[in-house]
């Protein structure tokens, strides 16, 4: 049995597609879950996709953050289950307090959709773990808002408990400390800015996302027993 | 006289990033106005203003619950804070 993955389909979500495509593609099974529901059946890990979440009103993610699917969600994530958010999942992810930190408009104002290099700097995280310290790893990005943003306290405790994943080689966007990802104390909950559904196949011009794909399914297998 | 135990507020909540986070649009616009012959203009900040009318007992409670309001939704606690005023409209 493969892990089973779900990826949650808020409206304004557009990658959640490319999600389940590129999960299925790495051998695992991959179903969407509507945002309105209450519960979020047989699943062994959850991605929140990117997109325009609610066309992203007041803020990116705040008000997908109250969407009845994220009360199942949270718990799924206190109970250890692996949550991704990519993109826009990551401001959910943070709007819903799930992670520190906010995403700011990037720097420059320019909405950025390009291939980046992002330098793994942890693997003990659900997203992580079939990656090496040091790997470089060329994913796209594709945002206006992916400027990470934390208070002094919250970027020492992130540096201490080695919870910052992925650094950009060169910070597209303003981030702090140039932050692409990372992830919450547990290690199980990851945010990241960039895309590693769309760097999953030759065809797409590069396939350095399946690494971190790879991690979620091992993680997700973990969990189930696999 | 007949009096109702409810009243009409007018609320403005102008949300703004806290003092020392990064504000780019800011930023870009102060270093836009030169270009149009609009000198010694600087700390730019850009935020944006909500105006609602709201039902509640009083203006003490009005602004309780507009304040609750911002702290789990108006605002993002984390890189923005609200300023709000609460002026009485008319009585229910």
């Amino acid at each position: 049995m493969s892990p089973r993955v779900g990826v949650v389909l808020f409206p304004g979500s557009n990658c959640e597609q490319d999600v389940v495509e590129a999960i299925e593609s790495l051998g695992g099974e991959a179903g969407v879950i509507w945002h309105g529901a209450t519960e979020l059946g047989d699943v062994d890990a959850i991605v929140l996709p990117g997109g325009f979440a609610y066309g992203d009103y007041l803020r990116p993610g705040a008000i997908a953050r109250f969407s009845p699917v994220m009360g199942p969600v949270a718990d799924f994530a206190r109970a250890g289950g692996p949550v991704i958010g990519i993109c826009n999942g990551f401001q959910v992810l943070t709007e819903a307090g799930l992670l520190p930190g906010a995403l700011q408009k990037n720097a420059g104002l320019k909405f950025l959709c390009r291939s980046v290099t992002v330098r793994v700097e942890s693997t003990r995280s659900a997203l992580t773990n079939q990656a090496e310290v040091g790997q470089k790893l060329t994913i796209p990005i594709n945002h206006f808002e992916g400027n990470y943003t934390c208070d002094e306290r919250t970027i020492a405790e992130l540096r201490d408990d080695d919870r910052i994943l992925f650094t950009y080689v060169d910070n597209p966007n303003g981030s702090t400390s140039s932050i692409a990802g990372i992830c919450n104390a547990a290690r199980n909950v990851v945010g990241l800015m960039p895309h590693p559904e769309r760097a999953c196949h030759p065809l797409l011009g590069g396939t350095d996302g399946a690494i971190v794909l790879r991690s979620l399914l091992a993680a997700a297998g973990a969990r189930s027993g696999i | 006289m007949w009096q109702s135990d409810r009243m009409i507020f007018s609320v403005l909540v102008e949300v703004q990033l806290r003092p020392g986070v990064a504000d780019p649009q800011g930023s870009t616009i102060e270093r836009s106005l030169p270009a149009l012959g609009f000198g010694g203009v600087v700390g730019v900040r850009v935020g944006k203003a909500m105006r609602f009318t709201l039902d509640s007992a009083d203006a003490a409670a009005a602004q309780a619950e507009v304040a609750e309001m911002c702290d789990r939704f108006l605002t993002n606690p984390v890189i923005e804070d609200a300023v709000i005023t609460v002026t009485e409209a008319a009585g229910v």
